[in-house]
C-alpha cells in the first residue's frame, strides 16, 4: 500500500524516509517532465493532467506562485483524502513541496476540511518534524464545512477574504489565486501521487494498472459492502474488484454511485467489470470523479436516493448564480414530490427539461454535476421515476424484482 | 479561434435584456436566467450580441476571443 497504512496513526518522518528514502533533488523542468510523463491525473473530481497543469502555473509564475494543497473533501460520500493525510501526511507535504519546486511557488497552503480533525492534527504534527525552512513557507488553512467549499475559486477566495464562495471566472486561479498570484490548487491525493512519481520515476507509476489503464488510486467504498472504507486499487481493476476489497456486496444491489454525489448513477448489471479509471470511464459517459463507489441496495429506491442526493446538493449552492440557486431546488423539490409518490403533473418531464438546462449555467461546475447525477438517474431510474409519477414506487410493489449475480 | 458570449453568472441577475436583443442567442429560463446557445456566435450575429453586451444593465456579458483552457 503506497497512500494508506494497515498501521494505525500517521507515519513519523523518520518511517516515512525510512521507506521511501530522501526527497529527490530534481529541478523544476525534469519534475514536471516526470509528472507529465507518468500520465498522472487529478484526484479532486474533473480528472485534469497534473502535468499539464504544473507546467501552465510554470509559466506564469515568475517564482511568485502559491500551491494550494487541497484536502477540503467536502464529498459526503468520500474519505479518502482525509485517510491520506491522516496516514501519510509526510507524503503529502512532500507532493506539495515538489509541486511548489516545478512552479516556483515560495508559499504553500494546506487546504484542509475544518471537520477532519485527526487529518489536521496529524498534518500539524507532520510540519513540526520538518525544518523551520519549510514550516516558514507553509500553513494549514481550516477549509469551511460544505460541498463548495472545496471547489478551486472557492479556496482561493476563502484563503483571500474569508468567503468560501467561488468567485466568476475568468481569472482562473491558475492565472490570478491567493494574493493575486498565479495558484497551483491541486488535490492532495495527486500530490502525494506526484510524489511517488518524482522519487521513483514515471516508469514506476506507467507499469501499473490493470489492461489499458496506468496508476494507482484511492477509492472510499461504502453502501451495501461489508466492509465500507478506503481502498487503494491499480486503476483498471473492475467495479466487481471494488466490492471484493470492500469484504463483498451485503444483500442485493441494483445500482452504483459513481464518482461522487457530482458523479453518476450506473446500473449494477451493466457496469460489474467496468475498469474503475478515469479514461474507460469516460468512454462509458462515467466519472471517476474522486473515487466514490457507493453501492444501493435492491430494496432502496432509487427516485428516493436520488431525491436525498439532489436535495443536499442544492442546500449546498452557494447562492450566487440564478440557474443554479433556482434550477436546483426547483429540481430537488420536483423529484422529492415524486419520491414521495404525490408528484403534480408534470414533475417529471419538468426534472427532465431543467436538468438539460443547468451545465454550465454556473459561475462553478457545482449545477454540472448537479445536472450529471440527474441525467444518469433519469437513464439508471428510468422506469422508477415513470412510475412515481403514476404515484406508484416499483422497488416497494416488487421488491424482489432484481437478483444480483 | 472566434469570439464566444460569455456571462458572469454571479452579476447576472435575470433582466432578461439580453434575450430581447438577441434571440438567435439567447433563450430564457423558468426564472428568467439567460440560457446561451452554446459554440462561437456566428458573425451574422456579432453585431446583436455586441449590442447585448452594451445594454447589459449590470455589465455581466462579455464577448472574448476563444481559447485553450485548463479544465478544472
Ligand atoms: C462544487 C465543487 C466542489 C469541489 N470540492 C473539492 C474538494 O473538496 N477537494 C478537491 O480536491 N477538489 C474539489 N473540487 C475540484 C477543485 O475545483 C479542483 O479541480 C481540484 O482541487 C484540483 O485538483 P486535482 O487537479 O488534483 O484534482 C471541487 C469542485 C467543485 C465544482
Ligand atoms: S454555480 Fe452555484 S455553487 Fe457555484 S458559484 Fe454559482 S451559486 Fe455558487
Ligand atoms: S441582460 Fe444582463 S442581467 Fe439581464 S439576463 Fe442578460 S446577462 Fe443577465
Amino acid at each position: 500500500m503506497e497512500l494508506i497504512a494497515r498501521a494505525a496513526g500517521a507515519e513519523s518522518l523518520t518511517a516515512h524516509l525510512q521507506r521511501l528514502g530522501p526527497m529527490p533533488a530534481l529541478p523544476s523542468g525534469a519534475l514536471i517532465a516526470e509528472v507529465e510523463a507518468s500520465g498522472l491525473l487529478g484526484r479532486g473530481g474533473a480528472g485534469f493532467p497534473v502535468g499539464r497543469k504544473w507546467r501552465a502555473v510554470a509559466e506564469r509564475a515568475a517564482g511568485g506562485a502559491v500551491v494550494l494543497a487541497n484536502g477540503a473533501e467536502g464529498e459526503p460520500l468520500s474519505f479518502k483524502d482525509r485517510s491520506l493525510m491522516t496516514a501519510r501526511p509526510h507524503l503529502v507535504i512532500d507532493g506539495a513541496l515538489l509541486a511548489a519546486r516545478a512552479v516556483g511557488a515560495s508559499d504553500i497552503i494546506f487546504y484542509v476540511g475544518a471537520e477532519h480533525r485527526t487529518a489536521d492534527a496529524a498534518l500539524r504534527q507532520a510540519l513540526a518534524e520538518r525544518t523551520g525552512e519549510v514550516r516558514g513557507r507553509t500553513r494549514i488553512v481550516a477549509a469551511q464545512a460544505g460541498y463548495v467549499s472545496g471547489e478551486e475559486s472557492a479556496a482561493v477566495h476563502y484563503v483571500n477574504a474569508g468567503d468560501a464562495r467561488p468567485t466568476s471566472s475568468p481569472p482562473r486561479p491558475f492565472e490570478r489565486g491567493v494574493g493575486g498570484r498565479p495558484t497551483l490548487v491541486q488535490n492532495v491525493e495527486s500530490l502525494a501521487l506526484a510524489a511517488l512519481i518524482a522519487r521513483r520515476g514515471h516508469a514506476w507509476y506507467q507499469g501499473l494498472g490493470r489492461g489499458r489503464a496506468r496508476g494507482i488510486g484511492l477509492l472510499t467504498v461504502s453502501g451495501a459492502v461489508n466492509r465500507a472504507g478506503v481502498h487503494e486499487i491499480e486503476l483498471g481493476a473492475t467495479l466487481s474488484d471494488a466490492a471484493a476489497a470492500a469484504g463483498g456486496l451485503r444483500g442485493d444491489v441494483r445500482a452504483v454511485l459513481l464518482g461522487g454525489y457530482f458523479g453518476g448513477w450506473a446500473d449494477l448489471h451493466e457496469q460489474w467489470g467496468l475498469p474503475l479509471d478515469a479514461p474507460s470511464m469516460r468512454a462509458r459517459g462515467l466519472a471517476l470523479g474522486c473515487g466514490v463507489v457507493h453501492f444501493l441496495p435492491s430494496d432502496t429506491c432509487g427516485v428516493e436516493a436520488t431525491a436525498r442526493f439532489m436535495t443536499y446538493l442544492a442546500s449546498q449552492s452557494a447562492r450566487q448564480c440564478g440557474p443554479c440557486v433556482f434550477g436546483l431546488s426547483a429540481i430537488a423539490g420536483a423529484t422529492q414530490r415524486l419520491a414521495a409518490q404525490s408528484p403534480q403533473p408534470g414533475d417529471l418531464d419538468r426534472i427532465v427539461r431543467w436538468s438539460g438546462q443547468l451545465t454550465g449555467r454556473g459561475a462553478c461546475h457545482h449545477p454540472d454535476g448537479a445536472a450529471a447525477l440527474m441525467h444518469s438517474a433519469l437513464q439508471v431510474f428510468a422506469d422508477d421515476f415513470a412510475g412515481h409519477q403514476r404515484r406508484r414506487c416499483l422497488t416497494i410493489s416488487e421488491p424482489a424484482r432484481v437478483a444480483v449475480a | 479561434m472566434g469570439e464566444v458570449l460569455q456571462i458572469d453568472r454571479i452579476r447576472c441577475d435575470g433582466h432578461g435584456l439580453c434575450a430581447e436583443l438577441v434571440p438567435e442567442l439567447i433563450s430564457l429560463d423558468d426564472w428568467g436566467y439567460p440560457i446561451i446557445k452554446p459554440g462561437n456566435v456566428p458573425p451574422s450575429v456579432v453585431e446583436h450580441a455586441r449590442r447585448a453586451v452594451d445594454a447589459c444593465p449590470v455589465l455581466a456579458l462579455r464577448l472574448a476571443r476563444t481559447a485553450a483552457l485548463v479544465a478544472r
